[in-house]
């Protein structure tokens, strides 16, 4: 990108219109590298902002409707849409209150901290696959970079509670560390299992596998890995702090938590995280068990929007399945949004059950089961029922082994060629007949 | 003027970050704040392995050693939250003892470092010409004790090199031993009473 960039730049400077001011840039300049990852970092921190935006919107909705109220009607027309552009006015407008008692720097720095975090997942992230993938770091292991990023969102949790100088904040920022650390291990177990079907950690080779039919969705390859899709689910709504499990800013118990003595533009920043959050283990999900960029049906490659038929086509096939993943994700954030307002929340040790006493077992079953699905059955999929596609795209590791030194031929182990009888057994039978 | 080589400045910036914040937690006083310090030093520990290019173990640096930090800083809370931010003084003797010790280390690394040819001097042209190996492959299969990417090795160097498979196996065998004595110990003694006390 950050060449092509340079070239663009430098036949705009040459052109007939700029070519007067003597400048050009050579394909492999500094400029390029850093459009290329401000381009990179505008288009995910929008994705974050304005899907906030709109998920509070929609969280607000969804719950009125499931309250059996309105939600917001008035702020910008019939649906109330920019109630959270309100929202973020009044946010501004508001005093940014500090505890005396607190510790000033740490205090400040939490929300940042939890953002960041939260940011930083989607690097990873890719949003259409093919030969092109639309991926601002396309990184061979994402999936464990992903995992890994997304338990340190907790850290700035950890750090407001502590620096708020406030035993609710205390309390609740305890109670969000040892639930994150505990449901980390469930939610690993459940995204190796993708990882070990598609042999690979790289997301783009992992959703271009389930290529096709939504019959070749890894969460339909076979019962354990349809077992394992839920409960990842369970453990990414809890891994991001959303109720049920929602200890850390439990109304009832801790007036709210972490959060306690936030307001204004801080205490949004937390929200930003956390609905960051929520956006990017869905889209985990979706790129892990839910096929990612590949529809139900194969439209793109129907229509033969592929990156084989021109560069149009393929970047309108990589349109498609922006479309296709962005949907998936929004989805299961309203999932998320629905058992927010349908479950109860559930207390601590009963938290603490739900992961060590049904997750991790379930979770740890279910990847041993998923293992000798594999073992037994490969080149399956759907349960087995059908014959899994052949690829889309070869896997690359872009890694080449180095070719296996000429000079010496492999020899066999055991057997020793140039001897005239060549098994033991016609040996022993020849020295018999002698006898 | 040459042009920047930027591999160099990003080095230099991430280098600069880690060894700051490390003398921040030494300066620091306050155990939280400390934590906080060594985060982010580790983090741009993490960087540096990200501008290698080897973003597995950049990963594994923010997965094992920036996570297992969060678990330092739970404990370093539970067990000073008594009072309101409790401030550590380093008494005189211990300055000295941790000085010697810091300082020994410090000498034994500063000359492993310098010893290393590879990088005495910028030496770029040898750098940039280095086989761009940009995943984990070679990891993995030397975890199931297959040196990939020694193959080109002459076979009497090869002999020696039985990649990881048994020290990975120790490691898992102790992690096991290691989990099932910390369920046992924090398994739920049973009561006397067998009547629930709610």
């Amino acid at each position: 990108m950050a060449s092509g960039i340079n070239n663009l730049l430098d036949w705009l400077l040459t052109s007939r219109l700029l070519s007067g001011l003597g400048l050009s840039v050579a394909t492999d300049s500094v400029i390029g590298y850093v459009v290329a990852a401000l381009i990179h970092i505008a288009l995910i921190i929008n994705l974050v902002a304005v899907g906030a935006l709109v998920f509070i919107w929609l969280e607000r909705k969804i719950s009125g409707r499931i309250q059996d109220r309105l939600g917001p009607t008035r702020v910008g027309g019939k649906f109330g849409w920019l109630q959270t552009l309100a929202d973020g006015l009044k946010l501004i407008t508001k005093e940014d209150l500090m505890p005396d008692g607190a510790d000033g720097f740490l205090f400040k720095i939490a929300p940042y901290v939890s953002f960041a975090a939260s940011i930083a997942a989607f690097i990873a992230i890719p949003f259409a696959g093919g030969p092109y993938p639309w991926i601002a770091q396309h990184l061979n292991t994402g999936v464990f970079f992903v995992v890994a990023v997304l338990g340190l969102e907790v850290f700035g949790v950890i750090l407001a509670g502590y620096s708020s100088a406030s035993k609710w904040s205390l309390f609740g920022a305890m109670r969000e560390a040892a639930q994150v650390v505990s449901y980390e291990v469930p939610l690993g177990m459940c995204a190796v299992v993708p990882v070990l079907i598609a042999g690979s950690m790289d997301m783009v080779v992992i959703g271009d596998q389930q290529a096709g039919l939504f019959t070749n969705w890894f969460i339909f390859h076979d019962p354990a890995t349809f077992i394992v899709f839920w409960v990842y689910l369970t453990c990414a709504t809890a891994s991001v702090n959303r109720a049920p499990f929602d200890l850390a800013e439990a109304e009832s118990e801790l007036v709210a938590g972490f959060h306690t003595e936030y307001s204004g533009l801080r205490w949004s920043f937390f929200f930003m995280a956390e609905y960051g959050s929520m956006l990017s283990v869905s889209l985990l999900a979706s790129v892990l068990f839910l096929g990612g960029w590949h529809g139900p049906i194969p439209i793109a490659s129907l229509l033969g929007l592929t990156a084989e038929n021109g560069d149009v086509a393929g970047y309108l096939g990589s349109l498609l399945g922006l479309t296709n993943v962005l949907f998936k994700g929004v989805v299961g954030v309203s999932v998320m949004i629905w058992i927010r307002w349908t479950l109860p929340r559930l207390r601590i040790d009963q938290v603490m059950a739900t992961c060590l006493k049904y997750c991790t077992p379930i979770a740890a079953v279910m990847f041993l089961g998923a293992v000798l699905w594999q073992y037994n059955l490969p080149g399956r999929t759907f349960f087995g029922l059908l014959a899994s596609p052949p690829a889309m795209f070869s896997v690359d590791e872009g890694w080449k082994a180095p070719p296996a030194v000429t000079s010496e031929p492999a020899k066999p182990a055991m057997v020793e060629t140039n001897v005239k009888a060549s098994t033991p057994r016609q040996v022993a039978a020849n020295q018999g007949r002698g006898n | 003027m040459d042009a920047i080589y930027w591999p160099s400045v990003f080095f230099l910036i991430f280098g600069a970050l880690a060894c700051g914040f490390a003398l921040a937690v030494l300066l620091s006083a306050n155990i939280v704040r400390m934590a906080f310090y060594l985060v982010m030093s580790l983090a741009a520990t993490a960087g540096l392995f990200f501008l290698a290019g080897q973003e597995f173990v950049g990963a594994m640096q923010l997965l094992i050693y920036v996570g297992g930090t969060l678990v330092l800083l739970i404990f370093g809370v539970m067990l000073t939250s008594q009072e309101r931010f409790v401030n550590m003084k380093t008494l005189a003797g211990d300055w000295v003892i941790g000085m010697i010790a810091g300082g020994a280390l410090l000498s034994l690394l500063t000359a492993a470092a310098f010893s290393v040819p590879e990088w005495r001097g910028p030496e770029r042209a040898a750098v940039e010409n280095l086989p761009i190996e940009p995943n984990a492959t070679p990891i993995g299969m030397g975890l199931l004790g297959a040196r990939v990417d020694q193959i080109g090795a002459p076979a009497d160097e090869r002999a020696g090199m039985a990649g990881y498979l048994f020290p990975f196996e120790i490691v898992s065998v102790h992690l096991l031993v290691v989990l099932i004595g910390a369920a046992y110990l924090a398994r739920a003694k049973r009561r006397s009473n067998p009547l629930p006390t709610g």
